[in-house]
């Protein structure tokens, strides 16, 4: 009796000293990874490692991992405070949104360093929203940007109006782009199919929005024809083609693409009321002034240029 | 509808009076975008030349079987023929400038300017005229380009045409891609001035 109740009292000691025997095998390996900087990875070993391989560039070689044959030099490789932590510096910005693979030659051990997936997905949303903004660094879809940001309704009317169909032509394009284009090997039609699926989706919303609500459809009808003549809408599918994404990344590059353009429509749209009432030198009025406004506007975003969230 | 100008007239109305970029002010994604220097504006103006002249000839001349209602898609649809057959082209031939203009040249298909001539022009006017409506808004369309990639280079690179003038930069701010807004903004306010100026001095004339 006296023996199990000591081993019962041991167990829990036990179990966890069997736990920490894989822990110790891992000693001087990995236990950590994370993008740090713009140019850098920092990787944490199990246990203080030896400091003259762990700071020599030369035994490190990272790459992408879409790109094994693609060899990221690393410039310095540095020996945190901690004794654990080593910071390895890239000579270029590294794209943190695709998942590096980074190998320690002497240990001939690899090591995949990404960011979680919904951080991802949420990453494509905020750099289409402010980091790319399509109108602001992108330069696209100036014409109805300059055409209907006169008023501040009409302005949230047409954004509202592009995220739906931006949204839906979107997710068109995808299933047409992954479904049709690539198996039959038509890359070469991506224009002009998907300059169709666009029109299309217009005249659906259209026919729709006739049906529901007709009350929305008389203050937004008259911008849906806009829609079809305007490069934003069709740079979404070209971009998504261009970039492989995934339904999921379609969806968020999407919203973050609408909601960017109705963004800037709104914000253009307070200025230019306010322009009215302004003292503008007689040449610059209209188109000229609100185009040097959309310049600040730009200066102003190129500010989100460093913002990375995850 | 025939028109009575002369072909001449119908070239230098798309270069001047309806300057696709400085007075109609369409197309302006590629007049921001990419009007970093001359070579890139010429380069998009070709572009856009060709696209422009085939679409016009094409709608110019099957204006008579194109029902109505349905007139738009087929703009749309014969513009994105000619912008793949100038893409794939250009991809197969000048693939660096082809790398620079990026996503601008599939662009093309949604430029305003194009279906906006093929809706007011070639649908109603003779094929001839179409020919050269089409080349004259074309070269509008490069000249505008060019001209603000004139100014881009040469206040941001102090060069032209990739050749070094100045020999120094004399505001490399007008070389970043957001201040082709600003350029944009300012070269229209000053064709505006010249305009009204032009104006009063004929008025004090007669």
């Amino acid at each position: 009796m006296k023996i199990v109740a000591m081993l019962r009292r041991v167990w829990p000691t036990a179990l966890f000293l069997l736990l920490l025997i894989p822990a110790l095998a891992w000693a001087g390996s990995i236990a950590g990874q994370r993008f740090g900087a713009a140019d850098e990875i920092v990787l944490t070993y199990g246990a203080a490692p030896e400091q003259a391989t762990a700071t020599n560039p030369q035994s490190y070689s990272v790459h992408e991992e879409a790109d094994p044959d693609i060899r990221l030099a690393v410039s310095a490789a540095s020996l945190g405070s901690d004794g654990r932590s080593v910071t390895l510096k890239f000579a270029a910005p590294l794209n943190t949104l695709k998942p590096h693979v980074v190998t320690v030659t002497g240990q001939g051990e690899s090591i995949r360093v990404a960011k979680s997936y919904l951080g991802y997905l949420f990453g494509i949303l905020v750099s289409a929203l402010l980091i790319n903004n399509f109108v602001f660094t992108k330069y696209l879809g100036l014409c109805v940007f300059f055409g209907t940001s006169k008023r501040k309704d009409t302005a949230k009317g047409m954004g509202f109006t592009f995220l739906i169909v931006m949204v839906v032509s979107a997710i068109m394009s995808w299933f047409f782009y992954q479904f049709i284009l690539k198996p039959f090997q038509l890359n070469f039609l991506q224009i002009v199919v998907f300059i169709g699926l666009v029109s299309l989706t217009v005249q659906a919303v259209d026919t729709v929005l006739r049906k529901v609500n007709p009350v929305l459809f008389n203050s937004f009808g008259v911008y849906l024809v806009l829609v079809i003549a305007n490069c934003v809408i069709l740079a979404v599918p070209l971009i998504l083609a261009n970039n492989e994404y995934n339904f999921l990344e379609t969806v968020m590059l999407a919203v973050g693409a609408g909601g960017g353009f109705m963004l800037a429509l709104y914000l253009m749209a307070s200025v230019r009321e306010r322009l009215e009432l302004a003292n503008v030198p007689r040449s610059f009025k209209g188109v000229p002034i609100a185009f040097i406004v959309a310049g600040q506007f730009a200066l102003a975003f190129l500010g989100f240029s460093g913002l990375s969230i995850f | 509808m025939a028109t009575d100008k002369s072909s001449m007239q119908l070239i230098t109305n798309g270069i001047l009076n309806e300057n696709p970029i400085f007075r109609l002010v369409l197309s302006m994604c590629p007049a921001v975008g990419i009007s970093t220097t001359v070579m890139n504006g010429f380069m998009l103006g070709i572009a856009v030349l060709f696209v422009q002249v085939f679409s016009s000839l094409t709608i110019a001349i099957f204006k008579n079987v194109i029902h109505p209602r349905i007139r738009i898609p087929t703009y749309t649809l014969t513009i994105a023929t000619w912008v793949t057959v100038i893409d794939m082209v250009l991809a197969a031939y000048l693939p660096e400038a082809y790398a620079k203009m990026g996503i601008f040249i599939k662009l093309i298909v949604a430029f305003a300017i194009i279906t906006m001539r093929l809706e007011m022009f070639a649908s109603k006017e003779t094929v001839s005229a179409s020919f050269f409506d089409g080349i004259g808004m074309g070269l509008g369309f490069m000249a505008g380009m060019m001209a603000i990639g004139f100014v881009r280079e040469l206040l941001g690179l102090g060069s032209l045409l990739g050749y070094d003038l100045l020999g120094f930069k004399p505001m490399l701010f007008f070389v970043l891609p957001l201040a082709g807004f600003f350029c944009v903004g300012l070269m229209m306010g000053f064709f505006n001035y010249i305009e009204t100026r032009y104006k009063s001095a004929k008025r004090a004339q007669a």
